[in-house]
């Protein structure tokens, strides 16, 4: 196509990075750029020269040298003589651990919770708009060191459940005392032993247990995935829940019985309770605190969530001839879940961010140890906090990435 | 069978029924109770659930709240009176400790001859915030509001006026110059004000503050940084971080929304970072580690540093809930912008951002109400918040030794009346947008 | 309202004796407010009565009482030989047999529009998967869209929408088809391509109850006119009478206000 008007070749003037679209962004992009450099470059150069000055070096060396310290929580083996990485990873371990179960906990609360708080009941919903907004309206911490003192300050003293008239224990198997909390161990009589494997050990008994809650669940899924083919063929579904219930609680209470599991039971013995698991008051406290104090959140976005399907969706299913329950499942929980789960992972983000204050009653986590003793033992600050954060920031990252997944599998298809 | 089949009879009504009383049963306290709170088996169980837990909980406690004391000295004296008055067994509040140690609660260890600066510095607060927060006030008053800042850290920290005043002369020196170049070229107005403000702040700013204090020595009493405490601490910290997150955060939402590439990949990492770790690794970092990115020498203010790093903190979540905001707006707003003719800032500042803002403002306050509840985390790095820091000072005399319960119930009512009215306030604000947009 | 001619001329159209709807001196309050008042109605298999009022007349409300997404408190109303009380037994049965379709079509917009369809008779009617898709595909080639059968609701036009919602109802092959609005959350061009469906759906002898502002559907397909006002029937009579010859005051009104532009 012969083109009448050649395109004026213009020549290139200074003025038109900055007024020429072409450029424009280019230039803007360059500048700003430069200038985050020489920001970097002066904070690192400013962090040089004081290091030098302190006499100090950037080395994480120090994560090799005996960390000389106790902690009482350890979920891997752990003595004074370990070394910091090993005292850091099982403050990693203890965080994981809080973080976990709080989301657990704190998920079933807000669920409860969150679908009460839509209850017609007059009552039960006021107590539960009361719980969440006490819970939301004051600072996390107030609620660890709340629940500290009610361990610490309002429970009996382990030397309190001796004797006849002493406190009884909860249903016979709890201690609330003023300075952990006895729980029943769960001991094997004939335990399968465990199988050397050179870097480490496995312990047969457990993994059999795993084994069989595995296969259980996976025959399960099979029976379900029959019903529903059954379904499609002939209309009828046939009725799983009794048979699933069968397969998943059969074999592993045969099992245990084979192994003869059995609860040991805390009981006193002097001035302590033995035989159970002693659970720290600290680890108690930052549990319930951090449960109760997220699921109030959850509580609210469970609502919201359920809220967020209109009124129409379940007539429209009523109208149907659909039960409540299957309108339930079938209508309601698909659409709600969508607007449900993307804040709840940010909840459980959080409650894995605010499982640091557990300084404030003296639980060991990757905080208390790696940027609290052994900060203070080795003087590093830089490093501790500089790889604490990058810890904190690879489990976050790797939450809101599953999540990132999740919401890109579900998103509703619209135009 | 047709049209005119029995079943058309035509009918008409010539008097129209009254409305009626639903019949009986269905009225009144009765059917209210049925209805609420006795339909069915599993709301009964759930009514007897709640009944019980309510009297559980208020049979624990009513006795201690009733069996409260207001006039002691001490602990053992509180103790003493509740045992003389309700027998050797019975517990009570011993609110006399809030009674006699509430300023330091509210003011920390700020000099009690002083309390009225802080006093002053809240109640201009207010009216610094009315203009923005009711729309019935008068625009006038903004430029209060933009003076505060100056006057707050003033009235709270003291030293000599002048500080503020030649803080204040580098914006209004900047601002000149910005006016005067405005007509040449945009751009370098800009840059000029920039480069005129950060001359005067750099190198005449010390002279001149020295020159005319030495001169004319107006001034309050100076109050150093560990006197402060309490819910003036929180205040400070939270209302500080609040003004100055909600610009930066503004700023890091267009810059995720840019489509320059290197722009928004350091808005999405800055971002992302911040919100990836606690708040309290980053306090720590405004105690331990800025020392070292600044130049050798440099010493500042622990809750400027901690100011710096929540605002940090807040605007990365600010940033989220404005990009929220933006999203929201339809497509069309931003073509309409362009078609005017409007450039880049020009459409953001009067199209978009008003209506993303008023948007978001929902968020943006429970990121607030977080940002204060969060305020209580400082004292890790050892500044006295009213929650721990005050609690455990208290708790350190031997008079007040032991005593639990009730300051973490005082500063938890406190916490609890200001988070809660701030969220009433956000769920006013919401329906009158809602209103507004019909 | 001349938009639609007279499509099914009334003498032909089959009405047996059979009663498919009784409702008996039937009243519903919400709360204090009495809803309806005093609603006798009876309706024949194979009848087409189009509902209309002013809003807030309660019409909506009625429709609503005949699948029981709204309890009344006194009266009686029996569907196909069902009397609705809390059984529940009775209410599945009436439900399974009453098709219903909304003004805002609420389909279920998680689900694809085939998915939507055999939803239902999958769980309500145990009809195997492979003959319940074969239903809803007859049913959506019925309404003219089976080519959109992969689709999800939110990728569809209004108009579409809703006649997806009718083959949803449908696809319970029911007796009797309660519609409520169905056209008024949609674009003009798009009503016309739902009373379409609608029209030939009464072609086919479906006992239909429809509350709407489409007088010109009224006048084409419904045999009898109802016009509610104050949550009572005020009138009712055919298509011809009701338009050219209303009695009372109120109904003069509402035509005229409604007609009057």
């Amino acid at each position: 196509m012969a083109n009448a008007v050649e395109k004026p070749k213009d020549s290139f003037r200074p003025s038109m990075l900055l007024y020429d679209t072409r450029y424009r962004s280019l230039t803007i992009q360059i500048v700003v750029f430069a200038l985050f450099v020489a920001a970097a470059a002066w904070l690192i150069d400013n962090t040089v020269r004081n290091l030098s000055a302190l006499g100090k070096d950037f080395d994480f060396g120090f994560l090799g040298v005996r960390a000389g310290y106790d902690i009482a929580q350890h979920l891997i083996p752990y003595t004074q003589n370990s070394t910091h990485a090993q005292a850091m990873l099982v403050g990693l371990l203890n965080t994981l651990l809080i973080a976990v179960m709080g989301c657990a906990l704190a998920t079933v609360i807000g669920v409860i919770v969150g679908v009460l708080r839509l209850s017609s009941n007059w009552l039960v919903a006021r107590l539960m708009t009361v719980y969440v907004e006490m819970f939301r309206n004051v600072p996390v911490l107030l609620w660890i060191l709340l629940f500290y003192t009610v361990f610490s300050e309002a429970s009996p003293t382990p030397a309190a459940f001796r004797g006849e008239d002493g406190q009884s224990m909860l249903l016979g198997l709890f201690a609330v005392t003023n300075r952990y909390t006895a729980i029943p161990d769960v001991a094997v009589e004939r335990g399968f032993g465990t199988l050397d494997l050179g870097l480490f050990s496995l312990n047969l008994t457990f993994a059999a247990i795993v084994v069989v809650l595995a296969a259980s669940f996976y025959v399960r899924h099979r029976l379900k995935a029959r019903a529903r083919a059954v379904q499609e063929s002939t209309g009828r579904r046939p009725s799983t829940w009794w048979k699933s219930l069968l397969i998943v609680v059969l074999p592993i209470a045969l099992l245990l019985w084979v192994l003869g599991t059995h609860l040991l039971v805390p009981s006193l013995s002097g001035f302590n309770f033995t035989g159970g698991i002693n659970v720290p008051n600290s680890f108690m406290a930052l549990w319930l605190a951090l449960s109760f104090y997220t699921g109030a959140f959850i509580a609210e976005i469970v609502r919201a969530g359920i809220l967020a399907v209109s009124r129409g969706q379940s007539e429209a299913a009523f109208a149907l001839g659909l039960r409540p329950r299957r309108t339930m499942s079938l209508v309601i929980l698909p659409q709600a879940l969508r607007v449900i789960v993307p804040p709840l992972i940010s909840q459980f983000l959080n409650l894995t961010k605010n499982s640091s204050l557990a300084i404030a009653v003296g639980y060991l986590d990757l905080r208390g140890t790696l940027g609290g003793i052994t900060l203070n033992q080795t003087g590093r600050e830089l490093e501790c906090v500089l790889l604490m954060m990058l810890i904190y920031l690879a489990i976050s990252l790797i939450i809101s990435g599953g999540m990132n997944v999740y919401n890109s599998r579900i998103r509703l298809k619209e135009r | 069978m047709s049209d005119t089949h029995a079943q058309t009879v035509p009918f008409v009504r010539d008097t129209m029924l009254p409305q009626a009383a639903p019949p009986a049963g269905q009225a009144g306290a009765v059917r209210w109770l049925r209805e609420n709170l006795f339909s069915g088996w599993v709301n009964t169980v759930l009514t007897l659930l709640g009944l019980l837990a309510l009297f559980v909980l208020v049979k624990e406690m009513a006795p201690w709240f009733l069996h409260s004391v207001w006039n002691a000295n001490t602990l053992t004296e509180c103790r003493q009176i509740v045992a003389d008055r309700w027998g050797p067994d019975a517990t009570g509040a011993c609110w006399a400790m809030i009674r006699e140690r509430w300023p330091q609660f509210l003011f920390g260890f700020y000099p009690s001859n002083l309390y009225w600066r802080p006093v002053t510095a809240l109640v201009l607060l207010f009216v610094a915030l009315a203009p923005v927060l009711f729309p019935g006030v008068p625009r006038r008053l903004m430029v209060f509001s933009v003076l505060y800042p100056f006057l707050g850290f003033w009235l709270l920290w003291g030293g000599s006026i002048w500080l503020p005043v030649v803080a204040i002369l580098g914006f209004v020196i900047g601002y000149a110059v910005w006016r005067v170049l405005q007509r040449r070229s945009p751009l370098l107005a800009l840059l000029g004000g920039i480069v005129a403000a950060l001359v005067w702040w750099l190198f005449l700013a010390g002279p001149v503050n020295e020159a005319l204090t030495s001169a004319l020595p107006l001034g309050l009493e100076m109050v150093r940084s560990d006197r402060f405490g309490g819910f003036v601490l929180s205040l400070t910290i939270g209302v500080a971080a609040i003004s100055l997150s909600l610009p930066l955060g503004i700023m890091l939402a267009l810059g995720r929304q840019s489509d320059m590439f290197l722009i928004k990949t350091m808005s999405v990492c800055f971002i992302e970072f911040i919100r990836g770790v606690p708040l309290i690794t980053l306090l720590f970092t405004a105690s331990l580690l800025l020392n070292y990115f600044l130049p050798p020498g440099t010493n500042f203010d622990i809750i400027l540093r901690v100011i710096i790093m929540v605002t940090l903190f807040a605007a990365a979540y600010i940033a989220e809930v404005i990009r929220g905001g933006l999203a929201a707006l339809p497509r069309g707003q931003y073509e309409a912008g362009n078609a005017l003719g409007l450039n880049y800032f020009q459409a953001q500042r009067l199209i978009i951002l008003p209506q993303a803002l008023k948007i978001s403002i929902p968020g943006i306050v429970s990121t607030f109400i977080g940002l204060f509840k969060d305020t209580t985390l400082v004292i890790f790095v050892g500044l006295l918040d009213p929650l721990k820091g005050i609690t455990d000072a208290v708790r350190a005399s031997t008079d007040w030794k032991g005593i639990y319960w009730e300051p973490y119930i005082f500063v938890g009512a406190i916490f609890f009346l200001f988070c809660f009215g701030m969220s009433r306030y956000s769920m006013h604000l919401e329906r009158r947008l809602k209103r507004d947009h019909r | 309202m001349e938009t639609i001619e007279r499509a099914i001329d009334p003498s032909h159209m089959k009405i047996s004796d059979e009663i498919a709807i009784q409702i008996r001196a039937m009243n519903k309050w919400y709360g204090q407010f009495h809803v309806l008042r005093d609603i006798n109605l009876t309706v024949h298999r194979g009848e087409r009565i189009v509902i209309c009022g002013p809003s807030g007349s309660g019409k909506s409300t009625l429709i609503r009482c005949i699948n029981r997404l709204e309890e009344h408190q006194s009266g009686q109303i029996v569907v196909d030989g069902t009397e609705l009380t809390s059984d529940l037994k009775n209410i599945d049965t009436v439900r399974s047999e009453v098709g219903m379709v909304f003004q805002h079509f609420n389909l279920f917009p998680h689900l694809t529009i085939l998915e939507n369809c055999t939803l239902a008779p999958i769980w309500v009617r145990k009809v195997p998967k492979e003959e319940a898709e074969e239903t809803a595909m007859h049913f959506l080639r019925k309404v003219k869209i089976p080519d959109q059968a992969h689709k999800y609701p939110g990728q569809l036009s209004g108009g579409q929408q809703q006649r997806v919602a009718i083959a949803r109802s449908l696809c319970m092959k029911p007796r009797i088809m309660l519609f409520d609005e169905p056209t008024s959350a949609l674009d003009p061009e798009m009503i016309k391509e739902v009373l379409d469906t609608m029209i030939s759906l009464a072609e086919e002898g479906m006992t239909m109850l429809c509350v709407t502002h489409e007088m010109g559907f009224a006048q084409a397909v419904a045999n009898r006119v109802v016009f509610m006002d104050q949550g009572q029937i005020v009138e009712q009579n055919t298509p011809r009478e009701f338009f050219n010859n209303p009695q009372s005051e109120r109904t003069k009104m509402f035509l005229s206000q409604i007609l009057g532009h």
